[in-house]
């Protein structure tokens, strides 16, 4: 009882701490790193959305850049049409992830295994090679923004408010895991992780159980690229390729799949260590290779599994 | 020990100084690809610059913050930020493709710093949407490929094929080379920015049979096209000719002898007889053991020119208004002899006629053989309304 | 019209021939280990590199080929003692995490010791120029990449096909349990595998590196590819390996080629130039699905 108490408070202090963050960093003359701290929101985001795709639903999909660099594209091409509201246009970033991944998902979950991981991997390469073609898109370009979206009566021009903002989504994209994991559907999932032909037997939809899961995640991650968009100035073709959706994967099983900060704490740690080794040096990623390295082989579940030593998912 | 701290006291008065006083440059470019090599000499001709100027701007200290784009938009633009809002740097130089430079421009302008472009040179912000906030102290896309269409069609070449990435850059140059070939344009061929891998290009043109070949691969892409177009035995009955960016330097060491004979236009030439060029010719083989190319000269002339504009400034770089009019003003010897810019901030000078030669010491390079242009200016400042 | 087809057809040969350099290791990999190996093109880089450092130290291209193989194969061999090994046992999450871990290790230890510039590796002189074929000039260099790919595949046939080695290789990749209880040593018929993907690998990184560029991040590209190719052809199966990367290199190359060409008939040339590489690349995926859905298994599948 009390050991869920300790949990919720340290919860509690970590949102405070990251609330302030801005203003501590504004008062230590380093505004810089309020745009970088969003992007490490943002990305956390993303990376929680694939979490749940993967370490719920129990799908290594590898194609989740497409949606992530997807929603950041409907936020671009919405700026060229005059489409500047985010109340609008975000939920519409959403909405255009969640019917590819419709698509996508009802044609991909045919398969198993290795094969999942192909075909996801092709449809996020289709994608890329059909944006990069499109002139209107930018092509291997991309495609800046003019200006922030509009978010009334905040002000994202602000980039203390996108990172409130961030951190808002983020927050709340937590909270619903965290629910989620409990209800019917979430134990549900948890069943199909576990034997999905017990599932099967039992009379589960499982391929619809696994679609709906699928979606969610995509659905999240097309609204933390449209925050990309924002705040990266530009959308652009790299957001799509492959090594994006790697990194994405890296970051969950970083931080520890089916962890529910297994996301959060990936990201963080993937970007900041980079951040932070290249202030001191060129080859950074040399150095977050052998992190990494260090993680698969001494930590088998992630940062999350360090933390909280034989804690169960949630 | 005395002498220690005489000496560390001597230092710790002198750093903060350091610190408040410099002149802080943002130098972004394409060190790392097939193209790294433009972005390497642009850079080593803006820090013999610097040691000519003896580490100062002005009459100020400089800091020059060096950082790869790795030819990546997403990463020049994430640069970009780090410069303009961590680093608070007084100017931008150094982007050497026009894609990259387009993605970049908006928040440069915005945040009141000045570009000076050491390379690219779109035509978007020479016209319509030219800026006070950028100067281009090279030339303009179109330019130097106009040159050579000219000379093309004085030499009476009939059928020519054009070949070009397909970005900003490459159409500027086709786009050019149109605008002054008076003869028939069999095709243009457009190809991805970055291909290494020209098999199917080339057996396009071997069906074509054009009399010429005009084309525009800065770097890398050059250097393989080149290679790869004598290897599937074109040369034989077709000619080459192309825009000196693949003629200079870093091409002609990489390709060898195939390179003979190649005729190039160029804004400059490392044989030039004025006293600025010679200087920096000679000294930059003595620093760096290879001769220049035209992209060193143009990093060069940058570092210059902002070293004009902050002495004429006295180093008041927060008056914005006087800033722009000194660096329009341009006091500084060019390595081309005499520069001056138009009112969209590109420069009007000559264009030149160069060939591949073996020069007295038998090494291949580059021979100056004439004057195609004279203070020829681009085609798009008619549209340029720069405000005043 | 005739002879851009056919030369084409040549330049899709080579492609393809290079690629299965590449998927055959990566095949047998994946089908007898289990194991997705995504610093399979950093392999072909670092060949690339110590190939193109080994010939420009000494002059000769042949050199550089066996200075890359040798040098691979030794890094496969370490690479395998020390990491790999305890991957085999592991969920692909985990060994997705290693391997890219190693491609962003070897991408910088790369640039550590050469710089971020590309090294110049030049063909062999004698095969700098043309050589009459059909009634064209086609480069002789691709033609000897067309002949070294088809040596390597007969040379693959034989042994996989006609000896003990190969045996255990195809019953590994069969059944890797049965194996393995039937006596094979399945641990010493690993690191064997692994050390001959990564020479293969080698030799691909320096034959292609003349016509391409030798730059850091050459692997990512071409490891999807790899990767696409024995999706086709079956994991496990180095004849899937074969037809499989004969099958993409020719769409990629008569896609990049032709595709252009028609589509200028409908479209501006910039257009076309855009578009065509597009449709060409969106095909090699469009033919996996193809595959994927008629043969859920691949083309050649090797598991029993």
């Amino acid at each position: 009882m009390s050991h869920m108490r300790r949990a919720d408070l340290f919860e509690l202090a970590a949102l405070g701490a990251a609330v302030l963050l801005p203003l501590a960093l504004q008062a230590m003359g380093e505004e810089f790193y309020i745009g970088f701290a969003a992007r490490l929101l943002i990305f956390a985001l993303a990376a929680t959305s694939l979490n749940f795709v993967v370490g719920y639903g129990g799908m290594i999909a590898f194609g989740h850049a497409a949606f992530f660099g997807g929603g950041a594209y409907v936020v671009a091409l919405a700026m060229q049409a005059e489409l500047f509201a985010a109340w609008l246009v975000w939920p519409l970033a959403a909405l255009g992830t969640a019917l590819a991944a419709l698509a996508i998902g009802a044609l991909s979950l045919r398969t198993r295994g290795v094969y999942f991981i192909m075909i996801t991997l092709a449809f996020a390469q289709m994608i890329y090679y059909t944006v990069i073609s499109l002139k209107f898109a930018g092509g291997d370009d991309g495609l800046p923004l003019p200006q922030r979206s509009t978010l009334a009566p905040l002000d994202l021009a602000d980039d203390r408010v996108l990172y409130w903002v961030a951190l808002a989504l983020l927050a709340a994209g937590l909270y619903a895991l965290k629910r989620l994991a409990a209800s019917r559907y979430g134990r549900a999932l948890a069943g199909l992780r576990q034997n999905e032909a017990r599932m099967e037997a039992l009379g589960y939809p499982v391929a619809r159980l696994k679609l709906v899961c699928f979606v969610a995640g995509a659905a999240v991650a097309g609204l933390a690229g449209a925050l990309l968009a924002n705040q990266n100035g530009l959308a652009s073709p790299t957001q799509l390729y492959w090594t994006q959706s790697g990194m994405l994967l890296v970051m969950v099983i970083l931080g520890g799949v089916g962890q529910r900060y297994g996301g959060v704490l990936g990201a963080i740690a993937l970007l900041g260590l980079e951040e932070a080794l290249g202030r001191v040096t060129e080859h950074s990623h040399f150095y977050v290779g052998f992190a990494l390295l260090a993680v698969v082989l001494w930590a088998p579940r992630g940062l999350a599994g360090l933390l909280e030593p034989g804690k169960r998912r949630q | 020990m005395k002498k220690m701290l005489a000496a560390a006291l001597l230092a710790s008065a002198t750093l903060p100084a350091l610190a408040a006083d410099a002149v802080k440059v943002g130098f972004l470019s394409t060190l790392s690809g097939p193209a790294a090599g433009l972005g390497v000499d642009i850079r080593d001709g803006f820090q013999l610059a610097m040691k000519h100027l003896n580490g100062k701007l002005g009459d100020r200290p400089a800091e020059v913050i060096v950082a790869d784009d790795k030819q990546d938009p997403n990463t020049a633009k994430q640069t970009a930020e780090r410069f303009l809002k961590k680093d608070k740097v007084d100017f931008m130089t150094g982007i050497v493709f026009s894609n990259i430079l387009l993605t970049v421009a908006k928040p440069v302008f915005d945040s009141q710093t000045f570009y000076i472009s050491a390379n690219a040179g779109p035509s978007q912000l020479a016209g319509a949407e030219c800026n006070p906030y950028f100067f281009n102290v090279a030339w303009q896309n179109d330019n130097v490929a106009e040159a050579m269409g000219k000379w093309a069609t004085d030499q009476g070449m009939k059928n020519v094929i054009g070949i070009a990435p397909n970005y900003p850059g490459g159409k500027d140059a086709l786009n050019g080379f149109k605008r002054f070939y008076k003869g028939n344009i069999a095709d243009e061929m457009y190809t991805k920015l970055g291909q290494l891998d020209y098999a199917a290009e080339l057996a396009q043109l071997r069906a074509a049979k054009p009399d010429a070949v005009f084309f525009f691969l800065p770097g890398g892409m050059g250097i393989n096209f080149v290679k790869q177009f004598v290897a599937a035995g074109l040369s034989k009955d077709i000619r080459l000719i192309t825009s000196g960016f693949s003629a200079d330097e870093d091409t002609i060491p990489a390709v060898g002898e195939p390179m003979l004979g190649l005729f190039n236009s160029s804004h400059w030439a490392f044989d030039l007889d004025n006293a600025a060029n010679k200087k920096f010719v000679a000294d930059f083989e003595k620093e760096y053991k290879r001769i220049p190319s035209l992209y060193a000269s143009q990093g060069y002339d940058a570092a210059m020119l902002m070293d004009s504009a902050v002495r004429q400034t006295k180093g008041k770089l927060d008056d914005k208004a006087a800033l722009r009019k000194a660096f329009e003003a341009a006091k500084f010897a060019s390595v081309r002899g005499k520069f001056k810019f138009n009112s969209n901030h590109y420069p009007v000078q000559d264009y030149f006629l160069r060939v591949v030669r073996k020069d007295e010491k038998g090494r291949i390079t580059n021979k100056l053989m004439g004057t195609i242009f004279a203070d020829h200016a681009d085609a798009y400042v008619g549209q340029c309304k720069m405000p005043k | 019209m005739s002879q851009l087809i056919l030369e084409q057809a040549l330049n899709g040969l080579q492609f393809g021939l290079m690629l299965f350099l590449l998927a055959a290791g990566l095949t047998l990999v994946f089908g007898i280990m289990d194991m997705i190996n995504l610093s399979h093109g950093s392999l072909y880089m670092g060949g690339a590199y110590l190939g193109a450092a080994a010939a420009q130290a000494s002059g000769s291209f042949l050199l550089g080929v066996v200075a890359a193989m040798l040098g691979m194969a030794a890094v496969g061999v370490v690479l395998e003692l020390l990491l790999l090994r305890r991957l085999y046992r592991r969920d692909h999450l985990a060994q997705v995490l290693a391997t890219f871990a190693l491609i962003l290790i070897s991408n910088e230890t790369v640039r550590m010791i050469w710089g971020p510039q590309p090294l110049m590796l030049n063909p062999p002189a004698a095969l700098a120029g043309p050589v009459e074929l059909f009634g064209f000039s086609y480069p002789a260099y691709r033609l000897l990449i067309v002949g070294v790919g088809l040596a390597v595949a007969a040379f693959l046939y034989l042994l996989v096909g006609h000896t003990r080695a190969g045996m255990w290789v195809r019953a590994g990749a069969s059944n890797r349990e049965m194996a393995e209880a039937l006596g094979v040593d399945v641990r010493l018929l690993f690191t064997g595998i692994f050390a001959l993907g990564a020479a293969l690998c080698a030799a691909a990184g320096v034959l292609l590196g003349p016509l391409l560029a030798v730059q850091v991040g050459m692997g990512e590209n071409i490891l999807i590819l790899a990767f696409v190719v024995i999706v086709i052809g079956g994991i496990g199966s180095i004849r899937g390996a074969l037809v499989g990367s004969l099958l993409v290199g020719m769409v990629d190359t008569l896609g990049r080629a032709l595709l252009p060409t028609l589509l200028r008939a409908v479209a501006t040339p910039e257009v076309a130039g855009n578009l065509g590489p597009a449709l060409a690349s969106i095909a090699i995926y469009v033919l996996m699905a193809g595959v994927l859905f008629f043969r859920p298994a691949g083309l050649f599948p090797a598991r029993a």
